[in-house]
């Protein structure tokens, strides 16, 4: 499991809370011989905050995928030895190269999961489609996310999700304008907590919120629908950020990771989707989470799924003028 | 000519008190202020800041897609006032007609009370009691009289209600003050002309105490079209206000220049506000 060589070394690790395995870390400590420090972080702004600042000591960070495209930018991450990681082909193909490191030179894939519906079944019963959101007789949410719920409308009307041609996103604008009758409110990612109070009975947002409130809850009343016309994916990705102390030890740790019973461990530990190929097709991953459509969609479903990629500061205007407009439509 | 020396003196007196005053106002006021209005006619650039050429567009895009949201912003704001007046006066002459001092002053902390607790967790808490397994729906509910819950949350009402209740306190207080200079033996001597007590009221005390109606109006009506807080957290879609347009112009890869011709109008408004308050609240007082 751990190359020979690094015992006595330290490595320190930035990571999202209730991210990880409770034997991860011990058993990466006992296989190498080092020590672990591990911080957790609250978003992904807090992260590059810190970094920014000049990295305090930190060897791995956990960045969301807009955010790896902006240290890259930056010059905040250091480009990976795949020597060290040589279990980087385990992962997902459909995970690889994604458009904010197009060859994966500075990060690797860590967990992910989609944009997704989260519902009340008692109120709406089964769903599978945007089509039902849009015209459902009750009241729904959509996530404060431009860029994502443009995606879904320019995806629904056969545009590229990433368009940058404005008539396209005027359309996408018009289209969400027609179909937002009974969208009471615009969640800042909070849309799972609407969905508890009552508020509303459908909304839209990250898969990991609602599938958190399915798990909290204890309950059969949520839901959480990968509609069937694709939608958005998120990926965290594991990264060294730059003045990393042990940038070789880190990517010792990266490979680590991608070992598929670490890798299912973590997944049936977080409940979010594994990047680990192998750990899904040998069965490593918990039945009731593979079976799960809202972590894990079918092959035909997982093809539609799409990256919002970075489209510039020009096209971002064109969608930010579209998205005040919709918003000052949607009050009407 | 010893009295113009006097008077000389104690000017420049005044100005070396205000000078500190003065520096602050035009440094953090002044300045920022005119560097808002320079921005609002320049062209937005790919990082969202401003840049030459000089341009209009922003403001017609304030006057044509964003008017119906000005208009709302300021329909709202002007029925939170109003609110806030007919639940405000009655409590101020109230507090202010207490015979024992004492009365007053716990009145008055009763009054300011709220201001203790955060005013996002306070506007927050409303959304516990409007929604629609609220506190209030379920007392509805649970006595039978409503079936099916009331839209009450994500509505305009809400936002009247979250303004009026943030604000209420600004209206209590300079009413306080004027019902307080106000001496009753007018009224006596309305009562002796032959006016009945409603007479009296409004054609007498009514019009002695404008100047803190005008100024309590004042003072709630130019935070309300401002509200960013209130609208987001209680008015949904239909409760949009011109802050929560403006706040996100200037976020990540915003409109730094549509946002501050936002700004600019809307501080207009704020100025009209004033002026007309000037005009017609400081003169009867």
């Amino acid at each position: 499991m751990c190359p020979p060589g690094y015992a006595g070394q330290t490595l320190s690790v930035f990571n999202w809370s209730t991210y990880i395995a409770d034997n991860t870390i011990p058993d990466f400590e006992a296989a190498c011989g080092v020590t672990v420090e591990y911080s957790i972080f609250e978003s992904n702004e807090a992260m590059l905050a810190r970094i920014r600042q000049g990295n305090p000591g930190y060897d791995i960070v956990v960045p969301s995928g807009n955010t790896i495209g902006l240290m890259i930018e930056s010059d905040l991450l250091i480009p990976l030895n795949k020597d060290l990681i040589p279990n980087l082909t385990n992962v997902t193909p459909e995970l690889l190269n994604p458009p904010y490191d197009p060859d994966n030179l500075y990060s690797i894939p860590y967990q992910w999961g989609t944009i997704g519906i989260g519902y009340n079944k008692e109120k709406v019963g089964e769903i599978t489609s945007w089509e039902q959101m849009w015209n459902y007789d009750g009241k729904v949410a959509w996530l404060d996310d431009r860029r994502a719920v443009f995606g879904i409308a320019l995806n629904l009307l056969g545009y590229d999700p990433n368009t940058t041609n404005p008539d396209e996103i005027n359309a996408a604008r018009d289209y969400l304008i027609e179909r937002g009758g009974n969208v009471v409110a615009i969640a800042a990612d909070d849309g799972q907590v609407l969905l508890e109070r009552g508020d509303v009975d459908m909304t839209i947002e990250y898969s990991g919120d609602i599938l958190a409130l399915m798990f909290e809850c204890e309950c059969d009343t949520y839901g959480y629908l990968i509609p069937e016309e694709g939608t958005n994916i998120w990926v965290d990705n594991m990264a060294i950020p730059v003045d990393a102390p042990n940038p070789e030890l880190a990517m010792v740790f990266m490979d680590y990771i991608l070992h598929p019973q670490v890798g299912a461990d973590i997944s049936n530990y977080t409940a979010y989707g594994s990047p680990n190929q192998p750990a899904i097709d040998n069965g490593l991953i918990d039945e009731a989470l593979l079976s799960d459509p809202a972590i894990y969609p079918s092959q035909e479903i997982l093809a539609k799924l799409f990256f919002s990629n970075p489209v510039g500061g020009d096209a971002e205007q064109l969608y930010n003028n579209a998205w005040d407009e919709m918003l000052i439509f949607l009050g009407q | 000519m010893l009295e113009a020396r006097s008077r000389r003196r104690r000017t420049l007196g005044g100005v070396l008190l205000a000078l500190p005053a003065i520096l602050w106002l035009a440094l953090f006021f002044l300045i920022p202020l005119g560097i808002m209005v320079v921005v609002s006619v320049l062209t937005r650039d790919a990082s969202g800041a401003g840049v030459l050429p000089l341009t209009l567009e922003h403001y017609e895009r304030v006057f044509g897609v964003f008017s119906p949201v000005l208009w709302r912003s300021i329909g709202i704001s002007l029925v939170a006032t109003l609110v806030c007046l007919v639940i405000g006066y009655p409590l101020a002459f109230f507090i202010s007609t207490r015979q024992r001092q004492w009365v007053r002053q716990v009145c008055l902390f009763l009054v300011i009370l709220p201001f203790w607790t955060n005013f996002l967790v306070r506007t927050y808490a409303w959304r516990v009691l409007l929604g629609d397994e609220g506190t209030i729906n379920s007392i509805l509910s649970a006595t039978g009289l409503i079936q099916e819950p009331l839209q009450l949350l994500n509505t305009q009402f809400a936002v009247v209600v979250g303004l009026v209740y943030g604000f209420l306190p600004f209206m209590v207080l300079p009413i306080y003050a004027s019902v307080e200079r106000f001496d009753f033996r007018f009224v006596d001597a309305a009562h002796d002309l032959g006016a009945n007590d409603l007479r009296a009221f409004l054609e007498v005390v009514f019009p002695l105490t404008l100047p803190g109606v005008f100024a309590g109006s004042a003072l709630v009506f130019i935070p309300c079209v401002g509200a960013f807080v209130t609208p987001d957290l209680l008015g949904g879609t239909s409760g949009l206000m011109i802050g929560n347009l403006i706040q996100r112009q200037f976020g990540g890869s915003g409109n730094m220049p549509l946002g501050s011709a936002l700004s600019v109008v809307m501080m207009v408004i704020v100025m009209l506000t004033l002026l007309a308050y000037v005009r017609f609240g400081t003169r009867r007082a």
